[in-house]
């Protein structure tokens, strides 16, 4: 420790006596580490941004989409067929043990007035089961119970865009809205979820019990009363995804008579696992955008190699008057690879300075999200100190193998 | 001198370097001793070897055969590091450059050689200041070698000799660099330590002025001990600088 204090104050010391040789050797580590950082912070940003998204659908989702079916040779595409209905949705939640929660909706486009406004969307016509489904809250008043559903109230949940066009600032909760001639009392606005991984407005929605909706509002399956849109499926858990998605297959075939050998007339689809491949693809990016900053942190290291060699040959006096006075082979190799780490961690600590300012800048004028987590920082100033082992290693021991005698003749 | 106990023992020492194919017979088979306490010059014309000698009583270099014994031990077979450890505790060197750190001061000059013991901050620079009081530098501690004159620099590498208490001191034509009046105060230091201190000195010359200082003189040429003379009355450097005119009355104060 002793001798650790010491070789840094000489270490200090030298770099001192060459200032503008030592901030220019610096200044390719700085460029290197804040590189890494601004980059690791960008790409973090981007795998947090759909991570954001990815739960804003709602976690463990599975979404149950009428299929297509085949008459007579014409194959119908999907959903133009009534296939599920509100009773494959409580078959669902009853005997599937790896699904926790089902919700069956419908949907449709409506024109909601106000007043003397009115807004275009989607109505949603939904169970509460949605709520716990879609990780939803609200924003205010209340979300519509089981006996609105089973009354067929005329209850309506508006999404913040909607709620904004028609209202303004003003709380929706209480007024009523007029859809298709029909009134709705607002019962509550949903908490808002920005935009979907597709780029959709998720706050564009008016959200109505299904039973309303599809009696007032978007007029119910003349074939099939109880047909619905589509069913919102959540598993118990991320690892039981996949055995909800046998179990509800096995039984919506049984449910639908559908002989082994046949094709499913519903389609079914794993969300979440859909956009896990865009955050493992954001994460890629990530790890090469990393990879292409340490590039510049290698040339840095480069940069400090030279510097040293260029110093050990400078100094090969001194060098052979501490070997004359006692320094050992050791002595020799700490010196100057201290001096080169100490050239690099300081390079890494004005990086990372950089690199956090840089990472912020971005942030606020590309309107870019960037994310610099500790880990990436002390990475940052690991590999730093590691960048000068490695390369200050070289010209130390070439330093600590001169032989004295022609190292103090050395002119 | 007789009855003292051989600090450097010697025995057929020689050493031959490669010069291409040729090889260069440098040293042909040497014999001497040392006392502990004596004051030797070892003179010789360049390329009588002395130079080469000089470096294996410095451990700075192996004798290609022959045996080396420093106070008791011997050395011929010693490793990088271990020759690096015996320089450090019995060996100090004084050289013609006077090899100081520049924009390093006095004292953290005299302190290298501790910096590769185990002596603690505080000690090391004790008995820095301890040495640079022993060469009259006493209140020179924060001076850099840039601020001191020739005769300063080579008293500082006096003093860096000293602190880790060798039991030789090898001066490699301390006064080439200097003027005569310098030369001979440090040839006064060298003394006074010589006495004071009972180290021994080696000091390797080609000037008789500086030999004459010394007890004994050892003469090579052409890689052989060609004469090993004892002084009966060697020179009092103290008693000759008080002869000279007095230019730096406060230097010749502190010799």
């Amino acid at each position: 420790m002793n001798k650790l204090i010491a070789s840094m104050k000489i270490a200090l010391r030298a770099l001192k006596v060459n200032r503008t040789r030592s901030a220019l050797t610096m200044l390719g580590i700085i460029i290197g580490v804040a590189a890494v950082i601004a980059m690791v912070g960008v790409g973090a940003g981007a795998t947090a941004r759909i991570q954001d998204q990815i739960q804003s659908i709602g976690s463990n989702l599975i979404i149950v989409l009428p299929g297509s079916i085949s008459s007579n040779g014409v194959r119908l595409g999907s959903g133009a067929v009534v296939t599920l209905t509100e009773d494959d949705a409580k078959a669902i939640a009853a005997e599937c043990p790896s699904v926790s929660a089902v919700a069956p909706t419908v949907r449709g486009g409506v024109q909601v007035v106000y007043g003397n406004s009115n807004w275009a969307t989607s109505a949603q016509g939904v169970t509460p089961d949605y709520m716990t489904i879609r990780d939803s809250s609200m924003m205010s008043g209340q979300f519509f119970t089981a006996q609105d559903v089973d009354a067929a109230a005329k209850a309506a949940v508006l999404g913040e865009t909607v709620a904004r066009n028609l209202f303004g600032d003003s709380d929706p909760t209480g007024q009523v809205v007029i859809i298709k001639n029909v009134p709705f009392t607002v019962v509550g606005v949903l908490t808002p979820k920005g935009q979907s991984p597709t780029g959709q407005d998720q706050d564009d929605v008016i959200l109505l019990p299904i039973s309303t909706a599809k009696q007032k509002v978007l007029g119910a399956n003349k074939a099939n009363a109880k047909a619905v849109g589509s069913l919102m499926v959540q598993a118990i858990g991320p690892q039981a995804m996949d055995q909800a998605l046998q179990e509800m297959t096995a039984l919506l075939r049984e449910r639908h008579r559908i002989l082994p050998g046949l094709e499913d007339d519903f389609t079914v689809r794993n969300l979440t696992e859909v956009f896990a491949a865009q955050e493992t693809s954001a994460q890629v990016m990530s790890i090469l955008l990393g990879a292409i900053a340490s590039v510049s942190l290698i040339v840095g290291g480069i940069g400090i190699m030279n510097i040293m060699l260029v110093s050990v040959t400078e100094r090969t006096r001194e060098i052979g008057l501490r070997q004359a006075v006692g320094a050992k082979t050791r002595d020799i190799l700490t010196q100057f690879l201290v001096e080169a780490v100490t050239l690099s961690l300081l390079g890494g600590i004005m990086g990372i300075v950089v690199g956090l300012a840089a990472s912020l800048l971005i942030a606020h004028f590309a309107q870019w999200s960037t994310q610099v987590s500790p880990l990436s920082v002390l990475m940052a100033f690991v590999f730093s100190a590691l960048v000068g082992v490695f390369f200050g290693y070289y010209p130390a021991r070439k330093a600590a193998y001169l032989d004295p005698i022609e190292a103090l003749r050395y002119e | 001198m007789s009855g003292m106990a051989a600090v450097i023992e010697i025995k057929d020492l020689v050493k031959d370097y490669k010069l291409g194919e040729v090889p260069v017979h440098v040293l042909k088979g040497i014999s001497f001793e040392i006392e502990r306490g004596d004051f030797v010059s070892i003179m010789g014309p360049s390329g009588s070897g002395k130079s080469t000698l000089m470096n294996i009583l410095g451990c700075l270099d192996r004798p290609t055969s022959g045996s080396y014994k420093l106070d008791g031990i011997s050395v011929g077979k010693l490793d990088r590091d271990e020759l690096a450890e015996i320089r450090n505790k019995k060996i100090g060197f004084v050289f013609q450059q006077f090899n100081l750190l520049a924009r390093t001061s006095a004292a953290e000059n005299v302190e290298l050689p501790l910096m590769y013991t185990d002596t603690r901050a505080r000690e090391r620079h004790e008995r820095a200041m301890k040495a640079l009081v022993a060469v009259g530098l006493a209140g020179q501690e924060d001076h850099q070698p840039s601020q001191l004159s020739g005769g300063q620099q080579q008293r500082v590498a006096i003093a860096r000799s000293l602190v880790n208490q060798p039991k030789i001191i090898l001066a490699d034509e301390p006064t080439g660099a200097l003027d005569s009046r310098t030369s001979i105060e440090i040839m006064a230091i060298f003394q006074r330590l010589n006495r004071e201190e009972g180290i021994t000195m080696i000091v390797v010359t080609h000037d008789p002025d500086i030999a004459s200082y010394s007890n004994r003189n050892i003469h090579f040429k052409d890689g052989r001990l060609q004469r090993d003379e004892r002084l009966a009355q060697p020179g009092e450097a103290r008693k000759d600088l008080e002869q000279l005119p007095a230019e730096q009355p406060e230097e010749l104060a502190s010799v």
